[in-house]
């Protein structure tokens, strides 16, 4: 029964993680209708550059978190502008070809600078485990799963109440209207891919800190597709519930079924799983419109 | 206030939709836009909100003019920012938003926002249907619901001018005239101009106190409101009304017939 909820547990830690990377990519497919597929490179160049800060300048975590995210929001303003806003009006297809270029040369020059050997964190968090009457978890974990439900519930007052947020929904919604309200797309659009990549390092950073860091953790970018896909490419909801499902999955499927059959389900398990909804509802959980055929 | 002067609008660089359209709204009146089924008279309110460039269209000639300064080839925000605010043709309104996100998004470029709740109510004056939807998202509404949300999204942008794109469309005849009589109020009580398309001329007219008929690209005949309300000409190929006041569909299709094979 422990060892039940420890992958529970695990399991829903590292889903909300999921699920954060995942509204990223959902927000941007919201409001251009493209795959982001270099989001995975958009994951893993936000703990780099923390680790760095803490490692070689010996910054507090803190602070260099904070110097991470926006260093992450001015990258994904720069890619927004000179590999997106150039070919706005091209075929989606073209866009996403332009995402799988960009994932090509971020993740090149990951390797060419840090080298593609796995890296520690500096201890930041605690590392004595605290027992919940039998349940152990580390204060890592604990602390990812706080600081994602804490961002989670930031992200929907925002989009819920303020301007930006509403304004935001409004060109996912219908484009031109938005348009006639006044409200500048380009803005919108730099914004999404600024948040888009702000969130993809936070969630990068916690990884990092869970479980190390590597240039094969981009891998995540694979992982958090059958997330949104699941969830419903269009649904911020649908991420979320679609990271927990799959985080949680993936767990279960590592601690039961690898150990009988000499391991791999625990990538696998997602994909069939997506299938199989699919089939039943093939615009995901959540999601109201046609999935994009890449 | 509003000045065209002879613009030229294409659509995919080809398709030559308005052909030296001029038209002039004096400042706090309301000017009736009419004319059959693509004429250009959409083309136009787009061209003067910036709005072509999304459809693939562009102004190739001509200037428009908004209380002296030029304004074509600026983008749709600033026109906004500078006091036009289009409500587009078929509503339009954000599906997913709820009824007072939708308002909300309407005030996006207000710059003074602690007037908004109070501006929020006021909608809700005017159109006290809406009260009782406004958390609800604007999708399930009914066409008439929605036609006053975005009149509504409109007034919350506190515009100096409206334009407003057949708002009658798709709506029942008795609600036509409540419609257009909140437009009226509108512009009696907030002073804002009014610019308004029309397929329904005769109400259309009714509120306006000025209008132009426009036919394949530009204007063919303008005049004040009762005037054209009572030219035989009007009345028999717009209005759908004979000599003799009787509906005549009949004729009135005939001589749409004969007219487009002139073209
Ligand atoms: N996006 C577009 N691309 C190409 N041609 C267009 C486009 N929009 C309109 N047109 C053409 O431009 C002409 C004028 O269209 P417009 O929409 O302005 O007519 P309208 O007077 O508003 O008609 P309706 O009363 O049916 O709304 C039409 O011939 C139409 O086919
Ligand atoms: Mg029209």
């Amino acid at each position: 029964m422990t060892f039940f909820l420890q992958m529970l547990v695990t399991g829903i830690v590292v889903g909300s993680i999921y699920g954060l990377v995942a509204l990223g990519f959902v927000l941007i497919y919201r409001a251009s209708g493209a795959l982001n597929l270099a989001n995975g490179e958009f994951v893993i160049i936000g703990p780099y550059i923390c680790l760095v800060l803490m490692t070689a300048y010996k910054i507090p975590f803190i602070l260099s978190l904070v110097i991470t995210l926006i260093f992450s929001a001015i990258l994904g303003l720069v890619v927004e502008r000179l590999v997106i806003r150039p070919i706005q009006n091209a075929p989606v297809v073209s866009v996403i070809m332009a995402t799988i270029g960009l994932s090509s040369l971020l993740g090149g020059a990951v390797h060419m600078l840090w080298g593609h050997q796995t890296r520690t964190f500096p201890q930041v968090f605690p590392s004595t485990p605290i027992n919940f009457s039998g349940l152990i978890i580390t204060p890592v974990y604990l602390w990812s799963f706080i600081v994602v439900i804490v961002l989670l519930l930031l992200f929907s007052l925002f989009f819920k109440f303020s301007k930006m947020g509403i304004a935001m929904r409004a060109v996912a919604d219908d484009r031109q209207a938005a348009l006639s309200m006044g409200i500048s797309v380009k803005f919108v659009y730099a914004a999404t891919w600024a948040i888009a990549s702000v969130v993809a390092a936070v969630g990068g950073v916690l990884l990092g800190n869970i479980n190390g860091l590597s240039p094969t953790m981009a891998a995540i970018g694979l992982t958090v597709l059958p997330v949104v896909i699941l969830g419903g490419l269009d649904s911020v909801l649908g991420a979320i519930v679609g990271g927990f499902i799959i985080g949680i999955l993936q767990n279960m499927a590592g601690g039961y079924l690898d150990p009988l059959i000499g391991g791999g389900l625990k990538e696998v398990a997602p994909f069939i799983v997506v299938l199989l909804i699919l089939m039943l509802k093939p615009y995901g959980l959540f999601g109201s419109r046609g999935i994009e055929r890449v | 206030m509003l000045q065209v002067n002879n613009i030229e609008a294409v659509y995919s660089k080809i398709i030559l939709a308005l052909k030296g359209m001029s038209l002039h709204v004096p400042e706090g009146k309301i000017v009736a836009l009419l004319g059959s089924n693509g004429a250009g008279k959409s083309t136009t309110l787009k061209a003067i909100s910036g709005l072509l460039s999304g459809d693939g269209g562009q102004i190739t000639d001509g200037t428009i003019e908004f209380e002296g300064e030029k304004i074509n080839n600026i983008t749709p925000d600033i026109i906004v920012r500078k006091g036009i605010f289009l409500c587009m043709e078929g509503r339009r309104v954000f599906g997913d938003l709820t009824v007072e996100e939708n308002l909300m998004a309407g005030a996006y470029t207000r710059k003074n926002r602690t007037t908004i709740k109070d501006d929020m109510e006021k909608i809700y004056v005017y159109f006290p249907k809406l009260k009782a939807l406004q958390h609800r998202k604007a999708g399930f509404l009914s066409g008439g619901e929605q036609q006053m949300l975005a009149i509504g999204r409109g007034i919350m942008a506190k515009p100096k001018l409206l334009l407003l794109d057949e708002p009658s469309l798709g709506i029942a005849p008795l609600l036509v005239k409540e419609i257009f009589q909140n437009i009226k109020q509108i512009n009696q009580e907030e002073g804002t101009s009014i610019l308004v398309v029309e397929q329904n001329a005769n109400v259309a007219l009714s509120i306006a106190d000025y209008g132009y008929i426009m036919e394949s690209g530009r204007v063919v005949m303008q005049g004040n409101a009762d005037i054209l309300l009572s030219n035989e000409e009007v009345r028999e190929h717009y209005l759908g009304m004979g000599k003799d006041g009787e509906k005549n569909y009949k004729e009135n299709k005939m001589y749409r017939r004969r007219q487009r094979l002139v073209w």
